[in-house]
């Protein structure tokens, strides 16, 4: 086989990428880790991980994934700034193809993450980086002393305000329904936090502005009431999207788009796995997406050793 | 400081980016920014593939408030390219390389 042939193809280096590429690497196996932006992932954006095991005072997701690299550069694991463009698992041979070249791999481990999902409403698009965000910890301090709106109900969504009252003087928490859906210890948190109000049955229905974004204009679903909200921020985190694009129809994903996976974390097609926020999962944590990455890596040197005995 | 990339702050941006006689890309970010730090490698693994033609700098917005607040930045990573004192592109959050790569050529 050629130089660019592997036993194994990662694609993806946040948590689940990188403990695959751990475990792939101690198994002996020829790797490869490819990463479309910057190692890490979504956690890079959390500013505090309480519930990961084993660090009992909490640490940062930038900490983290920096012990998680090093440990899997310890084991000789190598990490390429590459883009997949598409794949093909038609034949035997994986192959995955990259802005100027083609690999060909045995197995493949997919762990490409998920994305904020967006709220589609005017505005939105032209306000990026200009008061809409979806990163508290990079971008709080901006709103030292100023009104923000916080769009969501889930854990990340309470989680993140309450980062954001670090800075912020205001901040209201936008939901679509009349109860959060968070954990019930970030719930009580934010119910004891005197800076956040938080609108009930509430929807974004357009953001403007003049030079950043000054307005958020809010429809209460039930009511039909309309408010318009005098904020300079506005943060988003309405759900996720899988990072599934170059994969076009080569694995078999449920109604949301994410990937189906079986016990062994295999893939429709065999010798392809799945690990991580991509992957049709109750619960998307750093812990599971490790869980999943073990399980993946040893699935597929299983299914290497099988390919060439 | 990395290899190949000129720190910029409120007072030396007008000679450094603005007057610059080469285009010139601009690392808006800070240390609080996990994704700053993370796409930090890229842009110096760019600044060692293109440094000739393109001046990489970064600002830090902790330190110079000025700069940031002038373009209307209030999100980094914030990477802008810059000619003849002209904004060619702003690129707010995590990119593929490529994206950035395709801002630099269009300013060349």
């Amino acid at each position: 086989m050629s130089d660019t042939h592997y036993d194994c193809l990662i694609i993806g280096a946040g948590p689940g990428g990188l403990t695959a590429g751990i475990y792939a690497a101690r198994a002996g196996m020829k790797i490869l880790l490819l990463e479309r932006t910057s190692v890490g992932g979504q956690i890079l954006v959390t500013d505090f991980i309480e519930n990961y095991p084993g660090f009992p005072k909490g640490l940062s997701g930038w900490d983290l994934v920096e012990a998680m690299k090093s440990q899997a550069e310890h084991f000789g694991v190598t990490i390429e700034n590459q883009e997949v463009i598409s794949v093909d698992f038609t034949g035997p041979v994986k192959k995955v193809n990259l802005p100027d070249k083609t690999l060909t791999a045995t197995s493949v481990i997919i762990a490409s993450g998920a994305s904020p999902r967006k709220l589609g409403v005017p505005g939105e698009q032209k306000f990026i980086g200009k008061g809409i965000s979806t990163c508290a910890t990079c971008d709080a301090p901006f709103y030292r002393g100023k009104v923000v709106a916080a769009v969501g109900g889930g854990d990340t969504a309470v989680q993140e305000s309450l980062y954001l009252t670090k800075f912020a003087d205001k901040v209201y928490l936008i939901h679509r329904r009349d109860q959060l859906r968070a954990t019930k210890i970030l719930q009580d948190r934010v119910f004891a936090n005197d800076k956040i109000e938080i609108l009930w049955d509430s929807v974004v229905t357009k953001v403007d502005g003049l030079f950043g974004l000054d307005k958020v204009f809010v429809e209460n679903v039930k009511t039909g009431a309309t408010r318009e909200l005098a904020v300079e921020g506005c943060f988003m985190w309405v759900g996720i999207l899988p990072n599934t694009d170059f994969l076009g129809d080569a694995v078999a994903v449920d109604e949301g788009g994410f990937i189906i996976a079986d016990a062994r974390m295999q893939t429709s097609v065999p010798g392809v796995f799945v690990a991580g926020d991509v992957r049709n999962t109750p619960l998307r944590q750093v812990a599971t997406a490790v869980g999943d990455a073990a399980i993946a890596a040893v699935s597929a040197e299983h299914y290497v050793e099988q390919v060439k005995s | 400081m990395a290899e190949g990339i000129l720190e910029v702050n409120d007072s030396s941006f007008d000679s450094d980016v603005i007057k610059s006689d080469k285009p010139v890309l601009v690392d808006f970010w800070a240390p609080w920014c996990g994704p700053c730090r993370a796409i930090a490698p890229i842009v110096e693994e760019l600044a060692a593939q293109m440094g000739d033609k393109v001046t990489f700098a970064k600002c830090n917005v902790d330190d110079n408030p000025v700069t940031p607040s002038k373009y209307g930045i209030r999100a980094i990573p914030t990477l802008i390219v810059f000619k003849g004192g002209e904004v060619m592109e702003q690129i707010t959050g995590n990119v593929p390389r490529t994206k950035i790569e395709e801002a630099l050529k269009k300013a060349l």
